[in-house]
C-alpha cells in the first residue's frame, strides 16, 4: 500500500512537472517579441514538458499494469528525435522567406553570411567570365550573359524580403535543396 | 487526490491550448508562427492523451501518442518547404 503511494506520488510530480513547464513555454510565447525567439520558448521547453509527461505515464502503466509499452517508449524517442528537427525546418524557411526580426534584436549573423557567399559567388563568376572570352573567343558572349543573370535575379528575389506570395517565389527560387 | 490532481493538470495544458490558439489567431503572427505554434499544439494535445490515458486507466490511447506525433512531424516539414519555396515534393522539372 505504502509503496503504491510512492509511485503515485512520482507519477504525480512528473506530470506535474511536464504541465509546468509547458505552462512556462506558453508565456515564453505570449511574451517573446518575434518568431525565432518564441521558436526557443516551443522547441525547447515544451518538449521537455511533454517528454515529463510522458514518462510519467509510462511508470504509471509500468508499475500498476506492469505493462511495458513499446508504443510509448517509441513515442517518446519519437517526440525527442523531431520536435527540434521539425523546429530548425520552420526557422530556417522563416528566415529564407524574409520574416523581419524583432526591433530589438542587434545581429543577423546568417544575413551577414549569406550575403558574403553571394558576394564571393559573384566575384568567382566575373573572374571565370573573364577569363572565358580571351580563350574561346566573342562568340561565346550570349551564354556568358547568362549566369549572370540568373545570379543577380537569385540575389534580387533574397532581398524582397516581405514578398509572401508563394507564385511569385516559386518561378524565381534557385535556392540550393535541402 | 490522484484524480483530481490529473484533472488539474490536464486544466494546465488546457490553458496552453488556449494561449497557442489565441497567438495563432492574433493579428499580427506571420505564417511561420502558425505553423511553430501548430507542431506545439499536436505536441500539448500529446501530453493531453497521456494524462487522459492515466485517468481512465487504459492503455487504449497510446497508438494515438505515436499518431499524432508522427502526422505533427510531416505536417510541419510540408508547411515549412511550403513556405520556403513554394513546392512541397520537388521534381526536377520543377526548377
Amino acid at each position: 500500500m505504502n509503496e503504491e503511494r510512492i509511485v503515485e506520488g512520482v507519477v504525480l510530480i512528473l506530470v506535474l512537472l511536464g504541465t509546468g513547464i509547458t505552462l512556462i513555454s506558453s508565456l515564453g510565447v505570449i511574451r517573446l517579441p518575434d518568431v525565432y525567439t518564441r521558436a526557443h520558448a516551443t522547441t525547447k521547453s515544451a518538449t521537455l514538458g511533454i517528454l515529463c509527461i510522458l514518462l510519467g505515464t509510462f511508470v504509471h502503466f509500468a508499475y500498476f499494469h506492469e505493462i511495458v509499452s513499446v508504443r510509448l517508449l517509441l513515442g517518446i524517442v519519437f517526440v525527442f528525435l523531431t520536435a527540434p528537427v521539425a523546429g530548425h525546418m520552420v526557422i530556417r524557411s522563416a528566415h529564407r522567406s524574409g520574416v523581419p526580426l524583432a526591433d530589438i534584436s542587434v545581429q543577423d549573423m546568417l544575413k551577414d553570411d549569406l550575403e558574403r557567399m553571394a558576394k564571393q559567388s559573384e566575384q568567382d563568376r566575373s573572374e571565370t567570365a573573364d577569363a572565358k572570352p580571351g580563350a574561346q573567343g566573342g562568340a561565346e558572349s550570349p551564354e556568358r550573359e547568362e549566369p549572370a543573370g540568373g545570379d543577380s535575379g537569385q540575389s534580387g528575389e533574397r532581398e524582397r524580403s516581405e514578398d509572401s506570395d508563394p507564385s511569385k517565389r516559386e518561378s524565381g527560387e534557385t535556392g540550393p535543396s535541402v | 487526490m490522484f484524480d483530481a490532481l490529473l484533472l488539474l493538470s490536464l486544466f494546465g495544458l488546457t490553458i496552453s491550448v488556449g494561449i497557442a490558439l489565441y497567438r495563432i489567431f492574433h493579428r499580427s503572427s506571420t505564417i511561420s508562427d502558425r505553423v511553430l505554434l501548430l507542431d506545439s499544439l499536436s505536441f500539448i494535445i500529446i501530453g493531453m492523451v497521456a494524462i487522459v490515458s492515466i485517468y481512465l486507466d487504459t492503455v487504449a490511447f497510446l497508438e494515438v501518442i505515436l499518431l499524432i506525433g508522427i502526422l505533427a512531424f510531416m505536417s510541419t516539414i510540408a508547411l515549412s518547404r511550403f513556405i520556403e519555396r513554394g513546392v512541397v515534393i520537388e521534381r526536377r522539372t520543377d526548377r
